[in-house]
Order: C-alpha cells, then structure tokens, then sequence
C-alpha cells in the first residue's frame, strides 16, 4: 500500500509539475493512506487562561454551588436565556453555549466533568505546559502528546498530517513527527515565485539545526497548499461560523478536512478566559465569559453543522490548564483552582451524558478547601481518544510515565 | 510563551538540535550537553566577537558598524553601551519622535486628548454636556465646531460634517483627492495647514479617510486614525516610537533592555484603561531603571496604574471589607497579582513560594490600588481597604497594624531573594547568550546580583565579562525574535523609515504584536518558539516585500535583498 501510495505522490508531480498538482489527485494521493477505511481525525481545543468550568456546566442540583457564588452562578434552567439549559436533571449548560444542546441531544456531544490534571500548580504557564506535553509534573519533557499520539506509518506520510492554526507551533504538536503551524491557509505560500525557489533551495540546503527542518517541512507543506488555495471555501449547510480569530480557525481545519490531504491531528486555542475580574456582566448569563462562552460555542456548532456526514471521521475534544476557585472572589470572579470539564464531540462518541464522578462542593469535598476537586485525569479522555479513536495502541508512549488509564467509555 | 527558566534547563536547545529525541533518553540528552558544555569553554575571533556583540547587544549590524566598533575598540564600546547617558542620541530618532504625543502624557492627559467617538456624538448632538475639564473640554471643541448638530441623530450614524468637500477645497485640489494618483494625493494632504486638512478629514466619509491612511505621511495617519478610531492613536504612538527607537538609537543595549524588561514585567494594551496607562509606564517604571537596581524597578512596576490594573490589585481589598455590609457583591482579596509577582516578576515557579505565600502576599498588597482608575489616576494606597492583620510571607513576619509598608517589604524580601537572583540572571542570560545557558554562568550573574543588592548594570557587566558571552557556544546560538528580526532588516538594509506602522504590523503577524500580548508571562525568549512553519514563510514574505519597497514608509536601495533577509542565517544572531 505504502510503495503505491509513494509512487502516486511522485508520479503525479512528474506529470503535472510542482504547484500544478490537481486538487482531485492530491486527494487521491493522501486519502488512500489505509484502504479499509478513511483516516480518523482528532481535533484538540485549548481554552487557554483557565476556563470557570463550574459556570460553563453547571451543577444546578447542588445548592452549595449557590451559595459559594452569590453574584455568579447561573440560575436553575427555567426556560429563559438567562438560566442554564438542562442537560440531565442535575447539570446544565451555560446559555451561551445553546447551541451545543442540539449536539447533545444527538448524542454526539459527551461532557467529562471534575477532570484535569492531577499536579497542584496553579501556574498558567506550568500547568499548560503539562497539559501539553501529558506529563503533568515532568518538565523535561521536550515534545507533545498530540505529536506522539500520531499512529506509526510506513515511509514519508502527508506534510499535513498534523496541524496547528496560529503563529507559533504548540507544545502539544512539538516532537519527531512533522507538524505545521498554519497562520491562514491562503497565506501559506511565498508570494514572489523567484524569492520562493531561492529560499527552498537554502532551507533545504542548511546545516542550522533549527531551521533546516522546519524549512523542508515548509516547502513540501506549500506544494499540497496550492492545490486548497486554487478553491474557495463555502461552509456547507449553511454553518456559519463566527468573525472571531477562534470561529475562523475551526473553518479552516474543516477546510482541511474536507480537502482531504492527510490530516490527522489539528489544534486551535482560544483565550480570555483568566477571568479575575467582572466574570459576569449585569446577570450571571451575561458579560465577559458569556461573551467569551458564546464564541467558544457558536464555533463548534458551526464546525459540526459544516462538517455534516465527516463528522462521523472526527472526534474533537476540548481542555483547560485547570479550573477556577469554587466560591467567587471579591470582584464578581474567580481565582485560580482545580478540577475542570471537558467537551468530546464527534460522529463516533457516546454523547449525550455527563461522565465522570461528582466530588460535590461541600466545604471538605473542596480540593484544598477552595477547589473542584480532581476525580478523572485528563490522560484518561485523551488516551480513549488516541486509542479508539486514532487507532494508536501505544499509550505508554504516548502518555510515558501513566501506568493505567481508566478509559470512561466515552467510545464504543 | 516563554518557559521559566527552570523548566528549560537541559531542554530547549537540545529540542531543537535532536528532533526526534523523546522521553526517557538520558544519555543522548547526557551526551549532547557535554558537547554543548564543550562549545562554551571554545572562544571567538576577534572579528566573531565584534559580530558577535553587535548581534546581541544590538537590534543587528548597520552597515558600516563593525568597521566603527573596531575602531573604537570593542571594550570601549561595551563600556559605553552599559551608560547609554554618555552616549548622545540620535537627532533624526529625536525629531521622528516629536509628533508621537502621547509619548509623553500623564494616563489622565491621554484619556483627555484622545475622547472616544461615542463621546464626541453625544455631545455633538446635544445628549451631554462639554465637560469642565479644559483639556478635555478643547479636545472635545476641535472636533464638534467641524459638524453640524443634530439632536435626533442615534449615536452609531455618521454626523453631519458642517462643511462639505466642496465648500473646504478649491475644484482642482478637489479633482487631485477623488482622482489623483497616490502619491499626488500625498502631497496635496501634506501641502495643506492643520486646519483645513481637519476639515477635510471631517468632511470625508469615514471609509474614504480609511482609505486614505495608507499612503499618507505621519502626520495624517495620526489624524485619520483621531477619526476614525481615537482609542488606537496610543497604541500608534507607542509601535511607532518601538521600532524606531530599536531601528535608529544609538542606545541600543538600553532599547534591547527597555524590551526585555517590559516583557518580564508585560501589560497589555487591549485591557480596559491600560491602552492610555502604558506610555507612561513605560516612560516611569520600565525606562529609568532598565539598567539600575532591580529593587527600584520591582517597586516602580508594582506602583504603577498600568501594573495594578492589569493584575486587577487595584481592586483587591481585605477580605472582611463588606463582612457586615449590605452590598449584593461583597468585595474581598485578589490573588493575582501576588501569585504572578512571585511566579513571574522574582522567584521563579519553582522559587520556593506556596499557595499559602500568594494569600499572604495578596494580602499585604490590599489598598494598593488607583485614584480614579478609569480616568487615568495615579497610584494611590488606600489605608480603609488594607489587611492589618499579621502576615508570614516565606518564613518573614509582617506584623499587624502595617500599612503601605507591608507590600514594600515583600518586594524587598522577593528582591533580595537568592532565587530572585537566579531567576533574573537565567531570563537574562537566555535573552543574550543561550537557551540553556551554563549553570557557571549564571552563578556568577547571580552572585553579582546578590552583592550588588540587584544591580542590573553590573549583572550584565559580569555576563559580558564572562568566557561563556563570548564563546562558541553562544555564537549564532540565538533565533530573532519577529521583533528583532524586523529591526535587523530595516538596519542591515540602511532603509529610510519615515513611518514605521506598517513595520509594526509585520512584526504583529510574524507572532508578535507588541504592548499585545495579553498573558502576563510576555513574550517567549526561546528559540524553538519563534520556529514553524507559519513564521518562516513569514519571514521570507516580510524580506520579499521590504527588500521591494512593498512596505509603507520604508525605503531602501537594496532591491535584490530578498535573499539575505529571508535566509536561514539571518534569523540567527
């Protein structure tokens, strides 16, 4: 499968020249990497800055979280856009994040709630970056678990295997395997046909440990680039996805998708989310993290409605760092605190249920007496996800140093 | 993100150098750092160190520099870099910095000279009254005279200039704005008095004057952007006088630290009042001090309005405040300042601090708060709102019935902290020698740090005395920033700039938007954060342009420069 693969590739830039290369060959050329079946894709979210898991669902039932959040919580679903909306009796979601309920209902969206990462830090920095390197508490880790994550393949796989959306690499996809940093799909390119040549030639041609790499990735980046530049995009099924740096992000990983050119993973942050400060507006529903929340949901909504039938190809899941102290502080937010909730979404998900166990949000249930306390590790989702879902069996490499994830039956 | 400087011992240069190395390989990484160790004991050639100094201690050689140092010496050169005020500034930056205004406001005078449009529209159409404050009151007048006043009008339409195009210029001038070429449009922008080109500017609908902004010289872009969106103009203020000050001081070690210490100590412009609190943060608490003491800067940083609000201290009150209160929302302690103060601004993460310290730090810092803090105030310690309890901030008693000087003697104990000392001097030297920089270097720094009571001129004197500054090892060893990478093209080029908000904007979309980067870690000082795939073609679309005069305000005669400014061996220094 591999040498005719291998040989397609070649061939069809012998026949057509670089850059000439047809949108439906480069199709033809990376989506026939496994023959039984097209390749799963997973798609990582990081809600950067600590997201207040505890009003993103929130656990309506319990009376304590009403009384630690005098000025913050969400009232009890009464069927008005200013209270949450009723998942099972006992959680809800934010209003803003309505549109997720459709997802739910469908039973393809699944919520994992007191999850997170078991190391103490309150650091942003320190706790992304275990979060992303998926060795919480190990610093020398030097690549990422979604770059580990890539399942083995034989000879040289697609230059778009795996992807970020923004300026810079994330740690998560840092590590062995190729992976782009994608700025605008359209801007991947050098615009001046005679700069271009002469820079691939140098960066293919350096002896800069650093830069030799990236550079040939790059190059060979650009060359299935042109083939999605040559088409314009229109989300299908009337998605519409919102203006925001976030919303636009997911479009172009749906792009991608759809192009099929051997996409496997991807990555797209989204931030705002440190909400020290005036968390809530006038009402608890509204103001700086209902605003933050409605981007946030409105995205995926439109990726899901975008991506239609290909849904059933991806799964897609979100993180936080860590979660948010549990009663409010002095000014109308939160501090920084534990335990966090998760969204998994895709055609192949059991969703339509809260998983995980509740610690509750009585004074000695509180992590540190302050904190959503911890009862699901973070491993235990993604490693689900990179088993199940992507097919990757290695979790030892994957997650080193975690000896036995307690998956949560998230897939069948 | 820039990593803390513990984390990164024994990681990011080996990331980049082995790729493929992965968890649970000790003795490749083992073997690599001795090789690396190796490099830093090997020296330079006297022309290595010229190049060398003037890669890092500068935004990159001009042409003709390596030539001035050698025949100045280098040691003397060193020497002058560290008294920027011994070194006479350059006439044209000064002159180019003249009309950036805002540059030199109190936060209350930027809130009052650049009011929102909204305001302009409300009291244009009668809703409120001109305010009383004069300056204010006349920033405010030299607007509205130019519209007519329409009391029915909403607030989002467009008001009604009070003299039209055609009634402000004379038919061929008129002709020359709808139908001239670029530059004819220029020049009859900038052949017009002050007052009639605000009258036309006015007269403009908003999407023309848009329009106009590109090709027009400094002085109307300030003008148009006073139009069109009055709460940019700091922020144009600020970028321009950034890249100019990198690109043509001849303080450069001092504008290198002026960046390095914002970024160590990073507010962020897009948060509330902080977009008219950071020119005079900068200009107060960073600039003064980028080669003073350590304890100088802290404090500056920690009193300063832009500081306060973007860590919100200025709101973090003792916890009993509103015990017994009617208040719906009870007010109370703020830890975020006291965790990143510790985390970020002295000890490091692994420093030595616990949850515990950051309430406690937290609480010695209530009542340091802002007078007035949406208009601009000062700094200002309120005794109501502080915590008189007692304190225990790493193993020190605060005791009870303190006020102002709680806070001023945990930055004294961070300050004087041997960790605070490590930690600065690890930033320090990943900034100007390498990713991971030997532990002997930073020893040194650290005692110097230590016996100078945080001197950061003779931190940086030890550094650059040091075997490993000039070593094989730190040689070529540093990635640029887009900041610097930026800087450097526009120096090795000898361009002209006459506007630098376009170079501003490329060093924004290359990842680094400066007085933008909302997290309080600021920007990354490690290479493998400035290499992917997106920055690279970046970098050679931003050499592709500047070296074809595609860049606003930039000129240059090197028109076949693409290739030098978009090679690998640039984005070294």
């Amino acid at each position: 499968m591999t040498s005719r693969r291998v040989f397609l590739k070649g061939s069809a830039l012998a026949m057509f020249g670089v850059g000439a290369l047809p949108a439906w060959l480069s199709r033809s050329v990376y989506a026939g990497d496994s023959s039984e079946r097209r390749k799963k894709i997973l798609v990582a979210i990081f809600q950067r800055g600590a997201v207040d898991g505890l009003n993103v669902v929130i656990p309506f039932g319990e009376q304590r979280y009403y009384e630690l959040r005098p000025s913050l919580a969400i009232p009890k679903p009464d069927g008005t856009p200013m209270s949450a909306v009723d998942l099972d009796g006992f959680f809800g979601l934010h209003p803003s994040l309505a549109p997720l309920k459709l997802m739910f209902d469908a039973r393809q969206l699944a919520i994992v709630d007191a999850v997170g990462s078991p190391d103490p830090t309150r650091s942003h920095f320190d706790a992304q970056d275990y979060m992303e390197s998926g060795t919480p508490g190990f610093k020398a880790t030097s690549d990422g678990w979604m770059n580990r994550a890539l399942p083995k393949i034989a000879g040289p796989g697609s230059p778009i295997r795996a992807v970020s959306l923004g300026a810079s690499l994330p740690r998560a996809l840092r590590g062995r395997n190729d992976a782009l940093a994608v700025n605008s799909l359209n801007d991947f390119q050098v615009r001046d046909p005679k700069a271009a040549a002469a820079f691939e030639s140098m960066y293919e041609h350096t002896v800069d440990p650093a830069l030799s790499g990236t550079g040939k990735e790059t190059f060979s980046a650009v060359k299935i680039m042109q083939s999605i530049q040559k088409q314009s995009y229109t989300p299908a099924n009337g998605a519409k996805y919102p203006g925001g740096r976030f919303g636009q992000n997911l479009q172009q990983i749906a792009r991608l998708i759809k192009a099929d050119v051997g996409l496997e993973v991807a990555f797209a942050d989204i931030g705002g989310w440190d909400t020290h400060v005036n968390e809530v507006g006038a009402q608890p529903a509204l103001g700086q993290l209902a605003n933050n929340l409605a981007d946030f949901g409105q995205s995926l909504a439109a990726f899901y409605r975008d991506l239609g039938d290909r849904m059933a190809d991806v799964a897609v899941v979100t993180m936080s760092e860590f979660g948010r102290t549990a009663k409010e502080n002095g000014n109308r937010g939160t501090d920084h605190g534990h335990a966090n909730v998760m969204f998994v979404m895709g055609g192949g998900i059991r969703g339509g249920k809260v998983y995980g166990d509740w610690p509750g949000l009585g004074e000695e249930q509180l992590n540190e007496g302050r904190d959503l306390a911890l009862t699901t590790d973070f491993r235990d989702v993604l490693g689900e996800l990179v088993s199940k879902h992507l097919g990757n069996p290695n979790l030892k490499a994957v997650f080193p140093g975690y000896e036995n994830p307690k998956f949560r039956g998230l897939l069948g | 993100m820039r990593l803390p400087a513990l984390l990164t011992t024994g990681l990011a240069s080996f990331f980049l150098i082995l790729p493929a190395l992965s968890f649970g390989k000790p003795s490749k990484e083992a073997e690599d750092a001795k090789r690396q160790a190796k490099l830093f004991q090997k020296k330079l050639s006297k022309d290595q160190q010229v190049q060398h100094a003037l890669d890092r201690l500068t935004f990159g050689p001009k042409p003709g520099d390596i030539a001035r140092v050698k025949k100045m010496g280098l040691k003397k050169w060193l020497d002058l870099q560290l008294h920027p005020e011994r070194i006479p500034e350059n006439r044209d930056l000064e002159a180019k910095l003249q009309p950036l205004e805002s540059l030199r406001m109190s936060p209350m005078e930027a809130g009052q000279h650049y009011p929102t449009v909204q305001m302009i529209r409300a009291i244009a159409a009668g809703r409120q009254p001109l305010p009383e404050d004069p300056v204010l009151r006349a920033s405010i007048q030299r607007w509205i005279v130019r519209y007519k006043i329409n009391k029915n009008k909403e607030d989002d339409t467009e008001m009604e200039p009070a003299k039209t195009l055609e009634e402000t210029l004379a038919p061929p001038e008129l002709y020359t704005l709808r139908n001239g070429k670029p530059d004819q449009k220029r020049q009859l922008l900038e052949s017009m008095p002050a007052d009639k080109l605000e009258d036309v500017l006015v007269a403009l609908p908003r999407g023309q004057r848009q329009q106009l902004f590109n090709n027009s010289p400094a002085d109307v872009q300030r003008r148009i952007m006073l139009l069109n969106s009055p709460q940019q103009v700091v922020a144009y203020d600020l970028l321009q006088a950034k890249l100019l000050r990198a690109i043509e001081s001849n303080r450069q070690l001092a504008e290198e630290l002026d960046d390095f210490w914002f970024n160590h100590f990073n507010v962020y412009y897009d948060k509330g009042s902080d977009r008219f609190l950071i020119p005079d943060y900068e200009r107060e608490a960073i600039r003064p001090h980028v080669l003073g003491k350590f304890r100088d800067l802290l404090e500056a940083t920690a009193k300063s309005p832009a500081m306060l609000f973007y860590l919100d201290n200025f709101q973090s009150v003792r916890a009993d405040i509103d015990a017994n209160s009617k208040r719906k929302v009870k007010r109370g302690l703020n830890e975020n300042y006291g965790r990143e103060l510790m985390e970020l601004h002295t000890l490091g993460v692994n420093g030595g601090y616990t949850q515990h310290d950051v309430t406690e730090v937290a609480r010695c810092f209530t009542g340091w708060t802002i007078q007035d803090p949406r208009r601009g105030g000062a700094f200002f310690y309120d005794d109501k709102l502080h915590d008189k309890g007692e304190k225990m901030v790493l193993g020190h008693v605060i005791p009870a019935g303190g006020s102002i000087e709680d806070g001023e003697k945990v930055l004294d104990i961070l300050a004087a902290h041997p960790s605070t000392a490590k930690f600065i001097s690890t930033e320090l030297a990943q900034r100007f020698v390498a990713d991971n920089p030997p532990p002997a270097l930073i020893d040194k720094m650290s005692k110097t740090f230590l016996d100078s009571g945080g001197d950061i001129r003779q931190v940086m004197k030890t550094m650059l005395d040091s075997k490993e500054f000039w070593s094989q090892g730190a040689y070529r060893a540093k990635v640029k920033t887009p900041f610097e990478m930026v800087a450097s093209s526009v120096r090795a080029l000898d361009a002209n700039v006459t506007d630098a908000w376009a170079l501003a904007n490329q060093v924004g979309n290359l990842g680094e938007p400066l007085y933008r980067k909302q997290e309080p870690t600021g920007y990354s000082n490690l290479n493998s954060d400035w290499v992917n795939s997106a920055a690279l073609l970046g970098r050679m679309n931003f050499a592709v342009q500047v070296s074809k005069n595609q860049v606003q305000g930039v000129k240059t005669a090197a028109s076949q420069s693409a290739e030098l400014i978009g090679s690998p061996d640039f984005q070294r220094k």
